[in-house]
């Protein structure tokens, strides 16, 4: 820990060499560590799960300490989508263009029995897990889950995040994985 | 609900469409008219338009599916809020063709309750100016709240009866 900063720790920086006023390392490395700490989510809460997330944004939990103080209420300048609750067949789609509309690297997170599988909510009216219409990368089991618990989920997204090719969403396999839900 | 207040609501339908009343009653705590379909817009505006009655506001319409009648029910709970009277007015259709005449002409509040009703049960409302699905998804083939429509949803996989069975 450095001198000054109190209780603020510093991302661990990666592996590489180093001497006077230089340091060598992986592009990709570096990219990662960045993308790692600085991921703006897009909070999709339909309901009591996103009551949950408000908890965890809050001061007791406080998910600005993972870097994602900055929550994107835009699609567009999201990394995350995290989707909080139940989601209707009729909201299906508003999800979907909402996932669409975010740019690569994109990742997503479903919190929540809801929006992981329908839930309880095995009805006519409800889409039976959003994996059906879009790509999940982390399941938050709980119904709903504890702040503790997405924690946990965004500390998962985070390891994606930072092991991630920088290539990986140009090959062909994310491609022809996106093309089986449709998605060009 | 006082039975003077009923009979008065009963004479006041019975002036003119006395040969519309199938059944009058207290039904659950609430009076229930159970009246033929043919009518049933102008007993609501003659309800609305009498000075005694002033039935003007419209709490609900809804559907109820009779399997075993092979009949679907309409029922109209009317509210006079100068008195805080109630009274629920009762169709019965056929479910092979269940269309009634359109509410909105009286109530345009009928309007998203009647879309709902076709919605769930598929009551056609003829003259009704925008009949089409209000809640669920545009492409649904079925009228979900028919009982011969399963509740869950078919494509549930980890329901089967390794796990917890249906």
């Amino acid at each position: 820990m450095e001198k000054g900063l109190g209780n603020v720790r510093i991302g661990e920086k990666p592996a590489g060499i180093e001497g006077a006023g230089f340091f060598a390392t992986s592009l990709e490395k570096v990219v990662g560590l960045a993308r790692k700490n600085s991921i703006w989510p897009l909070p999709f809460a339909t309901s009591c799960c996103g009551i949950e997330f408000m908890a965890t944004m809050g001061a007791h939990y406080d998910l600005a300490r993972f870097g994602s103080e900055r929550l994107s209420f835009s699609p567009r300048q999201a990394d995350l989508l995290m989707v909080m609750g139940t989601i209707a067949k009729k909201m299906g789609p508003v999800l979907r263009q909402v996932y669409e509309q975010m740019a690569e690297p994109r990742w997503v997170l479903s919190v929540g029995a809801c929006a992981s599988s329908g839930g309880i909510f095995d009805t006519y009216s409800v889409l039976q897990g959003i994996d059906r219409i879009i790509p999940v990368d982390v399941y938050v089991p709980g119904c709903p889950p504890r702040p503790e618990q997405i924690i946990d989920g965004i500390i998962k997204i985070q390891a994606l995040v930072e092991s991630e090719s920088l290539r990986r969403r140009d090959s062909d396999e994310y491609k022809a994985m996106l093309n089986t839900y449709g998605i060009e | 609900m006082e039975v003077a207040q009923q009979d008065k609501i009963l004479s006041v339908i019975g002036e003119k469409y006395g040969d519309q009343v199938l059944h009058a009653g207290m039904l659950f705590d609430f009076f229930t008219v159970t009246l033929k379909k043919d009518k049933i817009v102008d007993i609501i505006r003659a309800l609305y338009d009498h000075p005694d009655m002033k039935f003007q506001y419209l709490t609900s319409l809804c559907g109820i599916h009779y399997p075993e009648l092979e009949q679907i029910a309409v029922a109209y709970q009317l509210h006079n809020l100068y008195t805080n009277t109630r009274l629920r007015l009762k169709i019965y259709l056929p479910v092979a063709s269940p269309t009634v005449p359109t509410l909105t002409s009286v109530f345009a509040s009928a309007n998203w309750m009647e879309r709902e009703t076709y919605d769930f049960y598929g009551v056609i409302f003829e003259g009704h100016p925008n009949l089409k699905r209000i809640l669920n998804v545009d492409e649904m083939i079925i009228f979900p709240m028919r009982k011969e429509y399963p509740l869950e949803d078919q494509i549930r996989q980890d329901k089967n009866d390794t796990m917890f069975g249906r």
